[in-house]
């Protein structure tokens, strides 16, 4: 059986790690806000201002994911997959990249324009080297994420995954990560469970 | 475990609109890469393989890159006889950038540039009943649509997947990938000492995955893996490490030896990067020995398309039994040597192994069966 063994969720200037609140900043825009998350939790990782706000977003989130969540000793790097989605892709990037097109194309934006990266980010940091992948669905699916994810960790292709979703266009931002592992016997890794955790029953994703 | 057969396919492409007509290209050594004077895309000319600005494969209401995709969808639905309307078939569209040339016209809608907006638009126009999968996982896209159609058709979510991607070439692709200096001056040439980069392409794909019995006799996607370096965002792992875990995965996933492999179709770039890892990643999953093409130099780099097209090219070179040349190679550049084919190989191919790389460090691996 697979469990839900830690989860993080960033919404409307809230964060929640496995379902409580832990912090919750004062409103302002999406560029802000996740520098000041990043500050109040005293991270030390320099690449994180090279990132764009997709990938600042999903680093964040992960980093809050996994502080207490992944013994890493009980993995291999190729054990841990990576599996997220979105609705908008790399698009808060693309206009910021197209901005320079007219003047002089700027590389370290371009790099940015893949929804990918992102993992890649994740994966950099955490030295995971499993299965990944990157979906665009117009809201949360956990039912497709839930099975897409069972499959691999049942057929041998992943141990433990970090799943979810992590969207970003313009001040709007919502980031929902679930760590999935084997035989813990915590939460049940359902939809009905990643939806709960996400508050998305009633409120579909922002 | 049921198996996967591939019930139709098909290539639209500046080298042809099905799969035949683009093989019988391949195999005379026809290449889609030429220089291209196209003021609204760059300043200086650029070698490229595109569509002809003047022709368009369907209906202007949609965009290009959804033009492509109804296009190379209606083909293999036809053709196949199959029923999108059944809620045991999934279509599944594969694309890096989608309709982000409409910024070039000034529209910046994200309800119309959106990925979910052409998804919807294409699977209402045949009327699917799921709204489809779409991924955009950089260069590795088409292959990771086909490894994602095997295994929801193997767990068995669905009977039945029609897989597409797509990608258009625009000022914002082509200035990207020229700011990196990735993009050869001149025709791109894979493997070879002097390759200096790619070319870009424009092309899409199609096929129907099904699970049924009644297809057997078919070719079979019979495995697949995907990994990730975990050391650069836009350079590829030193070793090759992880696309070799790729590639064993992806055989293991099949059940097939390291031996059996008759042909990789490579990703092959032509950056000196790219092609040095995989060539690394070949060696080390210990299947060097098998001949190896690469089809850049015919299509360019097709993006989130060219895991299809180069898939379905392989599909095509198995029912063949002939592994086409890789154009533009004429000497070894990497450091362990690889068995490039440097012109039309008949050899019956049994098991072929399809691989890809891209930004974020991803890799992915197909193996294709008889």
């Amino acid at each position: 059986m697979e469990y839900i063994t830690a989860s993080c969720i960033i919404r409307k200037n809230s964060l929640y790690r496995n379902g409580r609140l832990v912090w919750e900043p004062p409103p302002a825009g999406s560029a802000d806000f996740l520098v000041s998350v990043y500050q109040h939790f005293g991270f030390q990782y320099p690449k994180f201002y090279k990132m764009d706000q997709l990938g600042k977003l999903g680093w964040l989130a992960a980093e809050l994911l996994l502080s207490d969540g992944l013994d890493a000793a009980d993995y291999r790097p190729e054990d841990i997959a990576v599996v997220l989605s979105n609705a908008n892709a790399s698009l808060d990037t693309d206009y910021r990249f197209f901005a320079t097109v007219r003047d002089i194309p700027s590389p370290a934006l371009f790099v940015y324009t893949l929804p990918n990266i992102m993992i890649g980010e994740i994966c950099i940091r955490h030295q995971f080297k499993g299965e990944n992948a990157f979906f665009i669905f117009e809201s949360f699916d956990a039912g497709f994420i839930e099975a897409y994810v069972r499959d691999l960790m049942e057929n041998g292709k992943a141990r433990a995954c970090v799943c979810g979703w992590v969207e970003v266009l313009g001040d709007s931002y919502t980031a929902a990560l679930y760590l999935i592992e084997k035989n813990l016997t915590t939460l049940p890794f359902t939809a009905e469970n990643m939806n709960s955790l996400f508050g998305t029953q009633n409120t579909r994703h922002d | 475990m049921t198996n996967v057969y591939v019930v139709s396919d098909t290539i639209y492409s500046p080298l042809g609109s099905t799969t035949a007509e683009n093989f019988s290209r391949l195999a005379n050594g026809v290449s889609g890469v030429r220089l291209q004077d196209r003021p609204e895309m760059a300043d200086q000319p650029f070698h490229a393989a595109l569509f002809d600005p003047e022709s368009s494969p369907g209906d202007p209401r949609y965009t290009k890159f959804e033009q492509l995709l109804i296009e190379t969808v209606g083909q293999v639905l036809g053709s196949a006889g199959i029923e999108p309307a059944d809620p045991r078939t999934i279509l599944i569209l594969s694309t890096t950038k989608g309709n982000i040339s409409l910024l070039e016209s000034g529209i910046e809608d994200p309800a119309r540039i959106s990925l979910t907006g052409s998804s919807r638009l294409i699977a209402g126009h045949f009327g699917f009943v799921h709204p489809p999968i779409v991924i955009s996982n950089a260069c590795i896209s088409g292959i990771l649509a086909l490894i994602t159609a095997m295994r929801l058709i193997r767990s068995g979510r669905y009977d039945t997947a029609v897989v597409a991607g797509a990608d258009v070439i625009s000022k914002f692709v082509l200035s990207g990938f020229g700011s990196f200096q990735a993009i050869s001056p001149g025709p791109c040439r894979p493997f070879d000492q002097a390759r200096d980069g790619i070319n870009l392409g424009e092309g899409a794909g199609a096929l129907i995955l099904s699970g049924k019995e009644r297809y057997r006799g078919r070719l079979r996607i019979r495995g697949g893996s995907v990994s990730n370096d975990a050391n650069h965002i836009s350079g590829p792992s030193r070793t090759g490490e992880e696309l070799a875990q790729a590639i064993s995965q992806s055989l293991a996933d099949a059940g097939c030896a390291a031996g059996e492999i008759d042909f990789i179709s490579a990703h092959g770039t032509a950056t000196p990067y790219n092609d040095e890892m995989e060539a690394r990643a070949i060696t080390l999953a210990q299947v060097r020995t098998a001949p190896v093409n690469s089809l850049k130099g015919y299509y360019g780099h097709t993006l989130g398309a060219a895991g299809l097209i180069e898939s379905i090219v392989t599909l095509q070179s198995m029912r063949e039994d002939l592994v086409l040349a890789s154009l533009g190679y004429e000497n070894n550049g990497v450091t362990m040597p690889l068995n490039i084919c440097s012109s039309l190989l008949h050899v019956p191919l049994g098991h072929c192994l399809k691989t890809a790389s891209g930004f974020g460090g991803c890799n992915a691996a197909l193996v294709m069966s008889k």
